[in-house]
């Protein structure tokens, strides 16, 4: 284990932060449909991996701007997510279930990219990709930028509708027990689609800082799962801002652990840090 | 019997048979995810603790495998009980953390697994256990156990198979399993009803990694050439999920049907020219499945069969009578409690205390039950009579104080100890366990409470006191089939089947008709007639006047008042505390 410099370690934080970020967006479509509508939303990886894609495509095909891409898939992707809702909905299906179904969604996604696109390697090539900012001896490439733009700012905006609006106190209300927001005048399945909907435009947003930040490939869809979903559980059910914060100090605490250590050991940070927070808030 | 032992036969036979190597290895793969399955649904299945680290127990006997035989040149076969023991050494050792804790349930616990296996490949890959590359077990000798190498793996792998299933089905008639399924139902009532959970769910997380263990070790020589992210990967553990609960969880041979089904499902499809659209399929016939089959194949298949029997049996019974008519006379009773000494004292409290968060519920409550009594426990809401209840019962732990039951002392004793020394309660709301038939429901006090008797005996008693309780009728069907009336009773049989010395009745008769509860009253004495002692925790002051010898008075986690109904009743700090405030309460 060596100790590295300053700069080095700086630019690791920082890093990880950009990461971190991503862990937030990816996380807070997965924590809202988990803490507010009880479904474990798998297949949200496989959106946010086909919106990376549709991105890909409409730039280096259809010539637009990476981030005007979704004004077109966050509305098609509200369609589908309040279409999964509805099929969930009307099964009523358990929470476990629920993993299971949108796992045969994911499965049938990543086939569908894997045949149009290929396992290849897809990277986005825009003009955003070579612009890099420097603050002193740190570099701040624009990609990642945007993409902790683009977290932060949604994470705000959610947090402060569930907080603040009519709409996202009846949202809450309805988690808390349905039938009772129901019996109170709350129209908790046309709201639970509405959700499930925003959840799925959310992905789309997180497939855009995708394709602007990674190289594509298809089996990378099951990569984020785990470290996802450790900060949607420290972040808290349901939280708008938690995951991100969790996220964040995941992926500081990974980038760190790779700086000092080697990188292989990056994952150790993430999910002992989850399995402490488990045991510890479980236990009080 | 003959056609299990000849298909069994068969199966051993088939490497002899000169059949393409093709066949045997598919039929590897079959056997190898049955392992896989089934074990994962010894803990997950039975108890309800699904778990998403199923990898982490498969990978460990990957890399035992691994290392000893290649590393250290053990012969393969002596590296499967190794790799059966690290990984049910790790279980262990994980089970002692998690189960500790009561509210890593659900979610939480499938989180928490899958976090093990992650850690785990993060170890491994950092470690010379493997180092990045992957582990090369192309030296290793394939033990000779069939004519080639691909019918041994076929054997060793049916064996393992065989040796799963069978433990899967052991277990499931076992006690081990009644108690499993209790704890997938309701974990807490399960406890207090002498279940030794921590104990079980241990137990069955070690039988269920170690097979994991094996089937990993056998994989691991299989492939002959294993990485860390081919290992931990999240597809083991979403796969076995999935075939399991495509069987069904709930019984045992459930995720054999499943693997079976899309092991041969996937390997159609990856067989033929559309690979993706093959994996598609899979996909969909999963979503398929779940939203029309939410209880699996097997599951959704023994339902609908037990459904029609008990349809059966209710047309052949005729209508009810009222419960307490047919109850067989005391006498009749099978292993009747001894009617000990009167007077002397059964249960003594002594300054018990329990505080949650800053609420004192209980304040120093002194208390003796003398046996024989029936002891009426009033007080008005909040006045710490339930708290009391799951105290003595060992749900709660007291904060303070002491607690003797026939001489013995109880604090410190878990739940399920102190059901075993003959104490039973009923909950104010039913809690019958939903997917066990109300006889099952009975069966298991019998097996678990004071009287821990085998299956045999505890099914005749569960029928003796559901019997008793006029719910003979009713044996077959599911606890939600009941009304609140039944459902009050059997909370009775189910505690009664324990064949307790103390019996903790939790407001037995809130929400009863007037003639139900006069029939419940009956029911009660009758009770006590048998040599039981009682705790009635009431609100219906008519019912509590007729059985109670003695009544103590709580107020804010106080005795106020303890003596005859008489003295009591006209006790002025009841007057104030209870009736006083309450009087609309007293019918």
């Amino acid at each position: 284990m060596t100790l590295p410099s300053l700069t080095l370690l700086a630019q690791a934080v920082l890093s990880g932060i950009f990461v971190g970020a991503l862990y937030g967006l990816l996380g807070l479509g997965l924590s809202l449909s988990w803490g507010l509508l009880r479904q474990i939303n798998l297949s949200h990886f496989a959106l946010a991996f086909l919106g990376a894609y549709l991105t890909y495509q409409l730039v280096s095909v259809g010539g637009m701007d990476p981030l005007a891409t979704l004004l077109i898939i966050a509305p098609c992707f509200f369609v589908v997510g309040a279409a999964i809702h509805w099929m969930l909905a009307r099964f009523a299906v358990t929470p476990l279930n629920s993993l299971l179904v949108t796992f045969g969604l994911t499965v049938i996604v990543e086939s569908s990219i894997q045949w149009y696109w290929t396992a290849d390697f897809r990277r986005l090539v825009s003009s955003y990709g070579e612009i890099k900012f420097r603050a002193g001896p740190l570099y701040l490439p624009l990609p990642e930028l945007i993409t902790l733009f683009l977290a932060v700012s949604l994470c705000l905006a959610t947090w402060a509708v569930l907080r603040y609006t009519d709409l996202g106190k009846s949202i809450r209300a309805a988690a808390e027990d349905g039938a009772m927001a129901t019996a109170f005048g709350v129209n908790h399945r046309a709201q639970a689609a509405l959700l499930s909907g925003a959840c799925a435009a959310l992905a789309a947003a997180a497939g855009v800082c995708l394709a602007l930040t990674y190289t594509l490939t298809p089996s990378q869809i099951y990569a984020w799962i785990g470290v996802v979903f450790a900060a949607v559980m420290i972040g808290g059910l349901g939280s708008a801002i938690g995951p991100l914060v969790a996220g964040i100090i995941i992926g500081v605490a990974e980038a760190i652990t790779m700086a000092v250590t080697a990188p292989s050991w990056a994952p150790l940070a993430s999910f002992t840090l989850l399995i402490v927070v488990l045991l510890v808030r479980a236990g009080r | 019997m003959a056609a299990l032992l000849a298909g069994g036969a068969l199966l051993f036979a088939i490497p002899y048979l000169g059949l393409p190597a093709f066949y045997e290895t598919f039929l590897y793969l079959v056997f190898h995810w049955i392992v896989l399955a089934t074990s994962w649904n010894i803990l997950c299945g039975y108890s309800g603790y699904f778990s998403f680290g199923h990898g982490a127990f498969f990978g460990l006997g990957v890399y035992t495998t691994a290392t000893l035989a290649g590393r250290f040149q053990w012969p393969f076969l002596a590296t499967l009980p190794a790799a059966a023991l690290v990984a049910a050494g790790v279980g262990i050792a994980l089970g002692a953390v998690v189960f500790r804790v009561r509210q890593v349930r659900g979610e939480l616990f499938a989180l928490l697994t899958l976090a093990v296996t992650f850690v785990l490949a993060t170890i491994v890959v950092s470690t010379p256990i493997d180092g990045g590359p992957g582990v090369y077990l192309s030296g290793v000798a394939v033990p000779a156990l069939g004519p080639t190498p691909s019918g041994s793996f076929y054997l060793m792998a049916l064996i393992a198979a065989a040796a799963t299933v069978g433990s899967a089905w052991w277990i499931y008639r076992s006690r081990l399993g009644s108690g499993l399924f209790a704890i997938r139902d309701d974990e807490d009532v399960a406890e207090v009803l002498g279940v030794p959970t921590f104990r079980y769910k241990l137990a069955a997380l070690a039988i269920s990694s170690a097979f994991a263990g094996i089937a990993g070790g056998i994989q691991a020589l299989f492939v002959s050439y294993v990485t860390a992210s081919e290992t931990f990967s999240i597809i083991v553990p979403l796969t076995v999920v999935l075939m399991s609960v495509l069987g069904g969880t709930r019984h045992w041979a459930g995720p054999a049907v499943g693997a079976t089904v899309i092991t041969v499902i996937s390997y159609a499809s990856t067989a033929g020219d559309h690979v993706l659209a093959g994996r598609a399929a899979v996909g969909a016939i999963l979503i398929v499945i779940i939203l029309f089959m939410p209880d699996g194949i097997l599951g959704t298949l023994l339902d609908r069969r037990a459904r029609r029997a008990a349809m059966a049996a209710d047309r052949s019974s005729a209508p009810q009578p009222v419960p307490v008519r047919e109850v067989p006379t005391p006498a009749s009773a099978p292993a009747r409690n001894q009617p000990a000494k009167a007077d002397a004292p059964l249960l003594e409290l002594h300054g018990l205390s329990k505080s949650f968060a800053g609420i004192h519920a209980l304040q120093g409550v002194d208390l003796v039950v003398r046996e024989g009594d029936i002891l009426g426990l009033l007080g008005p809401n909040g006045s710490g009579k339930s708290t009391l209840i799951n105290v003595i019962s060992g749900h709660y732990r007291a904060d303070a104080g002491r607690m003797v039951f026939a001489g013995q002392e109880l604090q410190g004793l878990p739940a399920h100890a102190i059901a075993r020394l003959g104490i039973a309660r009923t909950y104010q709301i039913p809690r019958p366990f939903a997917h066990l038939t109300v006889r099952d429901n009975v069966v298991l006090t019998a097996m678990f409470g004071r009287a821990a008797e085998d299956r045999v005996d505890a099914t005749r008693q569960a029928e003796h006191w559901l019997e008793f309780t006029g719910l003979a009728g009713k044996a077959k069907v599911l606890p939600d089939d009941l009304n609140l009336h039944q459902r009050k009773f059997l909370e009775l049989a189910r505690a009664l089947a324990a064949r307790p010395r103390l019996l903790l009745l939790d407001e037995v008769l809130s929400g009863l008709t007037p003639s139900e509860i006069d029939s419940a009253v009956a029911l009660i004495r009758r009770i006590h007639d048998q040599g039981t002692t009682i705790v009635l925790v009431e609100h219906i002051m008519r019912a509590v006047l007729a059985l109670a010898g003695r009544i103590v008075v709580l107020d804010q986690g106080r005795v106020i008042a303890n003596g005859s109904p008489a003295e009591v009743m006209t006790h002025p700090a009841v007057v104030t505390a209870y009736l006083g405030s309450q009087a609309d309460a007293v019918r």
